[in-house]
């Protein structure tokens, strides 16, 4: 299957000579949800915006449905929707006039059908008459959207949506964004909660430095780069760790009747069953097992904090 | 030509523009009838006529081409500056339309609105003298093509500017001075011969004395030359847009 989105070694200076985006190469397929992870300056909007057209790239290549984004940029631009980071609004502006003024910018006949069903999915219906200088930061949020989806996008660039956004939003949003993939959609969504990530991507990129750190299915990543934890349950407290098992470094529960087992799923031997051998040399009853998956928050954690993480996959320089 | 893309901007500028229509009708009604109260009356007490025509009537063109040039410009250069201030014009620069569909949309809700306002100078004018356009249909063009140019002027000045300050700055600086010092309200004749010459290089001199031939047949200059002026301003204005939509300067950068 052809990308519906294909980026090969993007670069972008600004005019300082900055280099925001250092080579990055990424395919996203059709009907997929991406979420970009990265902190503060990680070169995630530079990254969207050289995409969508509002900063020019230093070089590289770039395709939208196979249509390049500088030489066939109208085909390219009119599959493209794009949620802004900042709210850019204009404050005297009515709700319903710029949500279909986006839709006449994108070259779309007019269709107010359409218009009332976006804003209505995106509970704006009633503010469709109000300014937006009138409105809470979470419906301006709504309305950024709304002016996105009116020229019917098959791609879709969501830059941090939910921040600054309360709970029942966030769900609404992540609604949205599924009924969308449904729709088959293709979205592409930075965020800094991770639980979002886990929550609705389907595979998870993480950048800094201006560099594409990796690329990989959620559930891969996890799996791959994940740290388990096993915990023992006894029946009786142990009051410390029992001296036979020093050498397997584990932890006491907190309830003081459980000890806790970290161990690397990658690692060649996991010691599981040393552990286990002696534990019930020990003398010790068993009551339960469980094993715990380190969220996706401590591989990210992990990754940014380490400047160049040594099990990249296809080192790229 | 993406057309429907085009009509969304100019229909999203014009609903500004009426949205304060009141304002955009009655100030230079007010502002025309009062040049009329001081410099028709006042001046024109003393200067009864200039080569053959009445002072009131005489001042009209310079009026309009006065308000003509600087709402062109000021509503282009708003028009554009504005999306660029609030952060809008992030729409603008991913849509799937060129750079001469942006500037046919702004530039021509602009010089509509200046031509609005033209001619409400025009038709309150007339309740103070009696016009008669000798050749009307030059004059229509030549308020068409100064409505014109001055909007890609402004154009220019809006994606140029980096603060509210500088939005100002060429309108009030330069425009303003170059307009009433190119015979809105004298003859160039009426001027010492040294300072004649000095005003032939205003370029504005050149609209005004076409766009005066226009009404009453005689000018400042020959017609031919304000013709050739007008069409080299427009001209260098279209250069510089294309120059600033290839180069991203000061929006995509
Ligand atoms: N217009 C600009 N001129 C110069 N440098 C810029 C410009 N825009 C961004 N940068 C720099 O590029 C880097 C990447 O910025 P970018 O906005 O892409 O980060 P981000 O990943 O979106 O961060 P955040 O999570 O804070 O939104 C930053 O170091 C920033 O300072
Ligand atoms: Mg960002």
């Amino acid at each position: 299957m052809t990308p519906i989105l294909s980026i090969q070694d993007l670069r972008k200076s600004y005019a300082g000579g900055f280099e925001a985006l250092k080579g990055v190469s990424l395919d996203i397929h059709e009907g997929e949800i991406l979420a970009l992870l990265g902190p503060n300056g990680a070169g995630k909007t530079t990254l969207i915006s050289t995409i969508c057209g509002i900063t020019t790239m230093t070089s590289g290549q770039v395709s939208v449905g196979g249509h390049d984004i500088v030489h066939d940029f109208r085909a390219a631009r009119s599959m493209i929707g794009l949620v802004p980071q900042e709210v850019n609004l204009e404050p005297f502006e009515k709700v319903w006039n710029t949500v279909r003024f986006s839709r006449g910018l994108f070259g779309k006949p007019r269709n107010d059908a359409l218009i009332e069903q976006i804003l209505r999915k995106l509970s704006l219906w009633d503010k469709k008459d109000s300014t937006i200088k009138e409105l809470s930061g979470g419906m301006k949020r709504r309305v950024l959207i709304a002016k996105a989806l009116s020229h019917e996008p098959r791609v879709l660039f969501l830059d941090e949506p939910t921040a600054g956004v309360d709970v029942e939003l966030r769900k609404d949003m992540w609604d949205i964004v599924a009924e969308l993939k449904a729709d088959g959609v293709t979205i592409i969504l930075t965020t800094h909660y991770i639980e979002e990530a886990e929550a609705i991507a389907d595979r998870v990129g993480v950048i800094n430095h201006g560099e594409l750190l990796l690329v990989e299915e959620k559930s891969a990543l996890i799996a791959r780069m994940g740290q388990k934890q096993i915990e023992v349950q006894f029946g009786e407290p142990l009051g410390a760790v029992p001296a036979s098992l020093a050498r397997h470094g584990l932890e006491l529960g907190q309830d003081g009747q459980s000890l806790i087992y970290t161990y690397d799923t990658q690692a060649e031997r996991t010691g599981i069953t040393t552990l286990l051998n002696d534990v019930a040399q020990a003398g010790l009853v068993l009551r339960d097992v469980q094993t715990r998956q380190s969220s996706l928050e401590d591989i990210f954690v992990g990754l940014v904090s380490d400047r160049k993480p040594a099990n990249r996959p296809g080192e790229m320089q | 030509m993406n057309w429907t893309a085009i009509s969304a901007i100019y229909r999203f500028e014009m609903a500004r523009f009426f949205r304060t229509l009141l304002q955009s009708f009655l100030s230079p009604v007010l502002s025309t009838s009062l040049y009329f109260v001081v410099f028709g009356a006042a001046i024109g007490s003393r200067i009864t006529e200039v080569e053959g025509v009445s002072y009131g009537a005489f001042i009209v063109p310079g009026l309009v081409m006065l308000s003509v040039m600087t709402q062109s410009i000021s509503n282009a250069a708003f028009g554009i500056y504005f999306p660029k201030f609030v952060g809008t014009v992030y729409e603008l620069l991913s849509a799937p339309i060129t750079f001469i569909e942006i500037v046919i949309g702004y530039v021509g809700a602009a010089a509509t609105k200046a031509l609005f306002i033209g001619t409400v100078i025009l038709i309150t004018s007339s309740f103070f003298v009696d016009l008669e356009i000798v050749h009307p249909l030059a004059m229509v063009a030549f308020l068409l093509l100064t409505c014109l140019s001055f909007a890609l002027f402004g154009f220019i000045i809006g994606i140029w500017a980096r603060s509210f300050e500088q939005l100002q700055l060429i309108p009030l600086l330069i425009v303003t001075p170059l307009v009433f010092l190119g015979g809105s309200f004298y003859s160039v004749s009426m001027l010492p011969p040294a300072w004649q010459t000095v005003t032939l290089f205003n370029p504005v001199l050149y609209l005004i004395s076409g766009f005066r031939w226009a009404f009453f047949g005689m000018s400042d200059v020959p017609v031919g030359m304000s013709l050739l002026a007008i069409t080299f301003f427009t001209s260098l204005c279209i250069g510089a847009i294309w120059w600033i939509f290839r180069t991203g300067w000061r929006l995509r950068e």
